[in-house]
């Protein structure tokens, strides 16, 4: 077995070509596409004059050849600096750091309203598998997941800031609220009820489904059958017995799909103007900015790790056969 | 003729008045307006960056030397006054002197003589300063522009966005063309106008607060803009209808629109959009294969049914066009209109050269660049098959993508959409001048030339005369619509959406590309 330090030393070697690899990649495949940023930036104005918009694909390097620009990249990520947005005139760390909190505050939210949500559904329908609430939560989780999340948003947004006025339609704060810290929190949570139940409500889903069916197999196992003999009340079985051991594919899931989360989110964050990181991947993919997309992958990366890692530890929490073996 | 004019306008007031009951009002001091952007903003400052994104904020953080009403006259602004001496070679500006700019320096000339070379340097429209040698300044509050020949469209370049007075002690060290990348661009901006920014965050919002050392005496009246940036048409509609934006601009799709015209409470017109002069059309390259020969471009025109685009597509919501100039602009000339005739378009076909074989001509390609044209390009595609011509819809990818099969003019025929920008030197011409042929995206794209059009548009620059002008402009467009390099088809229909609440919302020419500082908001 190898040593700890060892794994480490490994695991870590492998992430850094695989950025190399993603950041390498997708500077070649915006490379490849016609057209630059000096033409989206032409678009922005109305129309540019020739002239100007070859002095700005000067500016920016565009018109070197394609290894000088790729090498200067590199060096400049090696030195650990994301460079300079073409399309914002800012450095794309400043642009990435304004938008990140929105998007961890949305993506851990919308995951931990799904997996809790989730979860208990899950158990619900699986303790009667065949009854009414069984068949509302399958149908409520299928209808969860087919529906096209931008959609389910525009329901939502119908629904309950035009019909029912309680939710902002867009944004995250309301800037004409004015109040203490708890007034700001309480308006930043306002607006956030509708982006996380439109994202949750896709992985709700998967997460109910898996659910209802990990317990169903741990309800007929023999050790469940031996807690109701000794005479336990039903919610001690389900909860602390059988729920426990169905829990740990759940979370494994909820480990995989951290990653899906994370793309769920932009167009989310598209529909409710959240100011995120998925709103400026996506005009930054428009504006053919490529710096500061190469700069969202990279983060993005980045949080995907850390929350497989977070995974990784929850896991170990729940099932003890894996603190064992570490 | 302009007391006509001013008469027609008082009788409106008046009719207006009448039948809604409401006196004229005072305009409320205070409040704070919450209007939108319809795109993330990438630049504050107008001087160095164009666009109807900029342009709403720039206009209210930056000044202009003239502001223009809504009957297309110039009004004194940042200058009190002007004058175009008589060979039209220098236009002198007499700056109002207790301007200041949002840090408390005054605003001289030689900011204006600054601005106008960092406008030179840096922004997209060459054309509005490029006869501008010089700015002379005799004294603080005198700016007098030079020029190598005649050049009346400044009188527009001076207006709206385009000509933004920006402080030299802030941008004015290092070098001039660096300024479009200027690290004050989108913070701690210092600005001349009404407005100043208070904060600017990336995607989310733009916040301005009422400069109370604004030049102009007690206003602005609002205290506070909030511009807050919402990209999904959908989710402005439902802020507009449930009261979270009390204004927007630029609205453009017919089926939101006429949603929000049987919204109580709100207000949704096409009035203010003359100056940036949006238009439709169908662009054809001229320079190869059938679209080489004007009777097939012709037989196009007849076979493509503008009513039914108007009717079925936009819904109502966008007006005819005939010319590659707006029809709000005071230099538009009506045109021959190509009524469906699909016995003309075959008549014509077969005479180019091109008789059915089978059931077809030829083939052709056809582009377009976003997905709002989707619907036009596919009902040109069955149009064109009614008279035998094979259209293939060519999908891009993206905006760059399609802009680059347009400047390199690897296309057939495309969708376009195109703004005048004012006067016609700035945003038609571009589109005309066989000395612009393919340089990049809406530029002469289609390779059309014309050596009377060209000599019509250089004598229409320097025609200081209006009257003149207008004639000129009249056999310019004439021509165009005749030889059709372009198929003009409908106005862009922009929509300003605003609520009972705000008083004298910005329907002059400029749209929100002009100062808010009369805007008010009721209780």
């Amino acid at each position: 077995m190898v040593a700890f330090p060892g794994v480490f030393i490994v695991r870590v070697f492998y992430a850094a070509i695989l950025l190399l690899a993603v950041v390498v990649l997708n500077f070649s495949m915006m490379h490849l596409a016609p057209g630059d940023v000096a033409d989206t930036i032409a678009q922005a104005n109305g129309g540019a004059d020739a002239e100007i918009l070859d002095r700005i694909r000067h500016d920016y390097g565009l018109d070197q050849p394609f290894p000088v620009q790729l090498g200067r990249y590199i060096g400049n990520i090696a030195q650990g600096d994301l460079g300079y947005s073409f399309f914002y005139n800012m450095p794309v760390t400043d642009l990435i750091l304004q938008r990140l909190p929105a998007t961890l505050l949305l993506v851990f939210t919308a995951q931990i309203l799904a997996l809790v949500a989730g979860v208990v559904l899950g158990v619900i329908s699986a303790q009667k598998p065949n009854g009414v609430a069984s068949l509302s939560v399958t149908f409520l989780a299928l209808f969860g997941y087919s529906a096209p999340v931008f959609w389910t948003g525009i329901l939502l947004l119908i629904a309950f800031s035009l019909h029912i006025q309680i939710f902002p339609v867009a944004g995250m704060r309301d800037v004409t609220v004015t109040g203490g810290f708890i007034v700001q929190v309480l308006d930043i949570l306002r607006h956030l009820v509708l982006p996380m139940v439109t994202l949750a409500s896709v992985f709700l889903a998967l997460y109910s489904r898996l659910t209802r069916a990990t317990m169903l197999e741990q309800l007929r196992t023999d050790y469940v059958r031996t807690a109701y003999a000794k005479g336990l009340p039903e919610n001690t079985v389900v909860y602390r017995h059988a729920l426990k051991n169905a829990l740990s594919p759940v979370v494994t899931l909820a480990g995989l799909q951290f990653s899906a989360v994370m793309s769920g989110a932009v167009l989310v964050e598209a529909v409710f103007s959240w100011p995120g990181l998925g709103t400026l991947a996506f005009q930054s993919i428009i504006a053919r900015d490529t710096p500061t997309i190469l700069g969202i992958l990279f983060c993005s990366a980045l949080v995907v790790i850390i929350g497989n890692l977070v995974t990784d530890m929850a896991l170990r929490i729940i099932d003890p056969r894996l603190r064992k073996s570490a | 003729m302009r007391f006509f004019f001013k008469g027609l306008a008082i009788g409106a007031v008046l009719a207006a008045t009448a039948a809604t009951g409401v006196r004229a009002e005072e305009p409320r001091k205070g409040g704070t307006l919450v209007s939108v952007l319809n795109t993330n903003v990438r630049n504050l400052n107008s001087a160095v960056q164009s666009g109807i994104v900029t342009g709403y904020p720039g206009a209210q953080i930056f000044a202009s030397p003239l502001r223009y009403d809504e009957n297309w006259e110039p009004q004194p602004y940042l200058a009190e006054s002007w004058e175009v001496s008589e060979d039209g070679l220098s236009v002198t500006l007499n700056l109002r002197k207790t301007a200041k700019f949002h840090d408390g320096q005054p605003i001289t000339s030689e900011d204006v003589a600054f601005s106008v070379d960092v406008i030179k340097a840096n922004h997209p429209f060459k054309s509005m300063f490029a006869p501008v040698e010089s700015v002379k300044t005799p004294d603080a509050h005198t700016a007098v522009l030079k020029l190598s020949r005649p050049h009346p469209a400044l009188m527009l370049a001076m207006s709206g966005q385009l000509m933004s007075i920006i402080p030299k002690h802030i941008y004015g060290e290092g070098e001039i063309t660096n300024v479009k990348t200027h690290p004050r661009n989108n913070k701690n901006v210092v600005g001349s106008g009404p407005f100043k920014l208070v904060e600017f965050k990336n995607g989310e919002h733009v916040i301005l607060e009422r400069f109370d050392d604004f030049f102009m005496d007690g206003r602005p009246y609002l205290d506070r803009i909030v511009l807050r940036i919402i990209t999904d048409p959908a989710a402005r509609a439902i802020a507009y209808e449930n009261g979270e934006l009390h204004l927007g601009a630029f609205e453009s799709l017919p089926r939101i629109i006429n949603r929000l015209k049987k919204v109580d409470g709100l207000t949704v017109t096409d009035e203010g959009y003359g100056g940036i002069g949006p238009l439709d059309w169908l662009a054809m390259n001229t320079t190869k294969g059938p679209l080489a020969d004007v009777r097939v471009r012709k037989a196009i025109a007849y076979a493509v049914d503008k009513n039914f685009i108007h009717k079925a597509l936009m819904q109502g919501t966008a007006a005819n066009s005939t010319t590659g100039i707006h029809p709000d602009s005071p230099f538009y000339a009506e045109q021959y209109d190509y009524a469906l005739d699909l016995e003309k378009a075959a008549e014509l076909l077969d005479e180019a050269g091109y008789p059915m074989n089978g059931d077809k001509r030829f083939n052709l390609t056809i582009d377009f660049g976003w997905p709002d044209v989707k619907p036009q390009v596919e009902y040109v595609k069955a149009a064109l098959g009614k008279v035998g011509i094979e259209a293939e819809i060519r999908t891009s990818a993206d905006f760059p993508t399609w802009a680059r099969k347009m400047a390199t003019m690897d296309f057939d025929l495309s969708w376009d959409t195109v703004f005048n920008w004012g006067d016609p030197v700035i945003g038609v011409h571009r589109t005309y001048d066989s000395s612009n042929i393919a340089k990049g995206v809406w530029s002469n794209t289609q390779g059309y030339s014309n050596a009377r059009v060209d000599a019509l548009a250089s004598m229409a620059a320097v025609e200081l005369n209006p009257e003149k002008r207008k004639v000129l402009y009249a056999e310019y467009q004439q021509i165009i619509a005749d030889e059709l390099p372009v198929y003009h088809i409908n106005t862009l229909p922009y929509h300003t959406v605003y609520s009972d609440r705000v008083g004298n919302p910005p329907l002059g020419i400029w749209a929100t590309s002009s100062p808010l500082d009369l805007v008010y908001l009721r209780e």
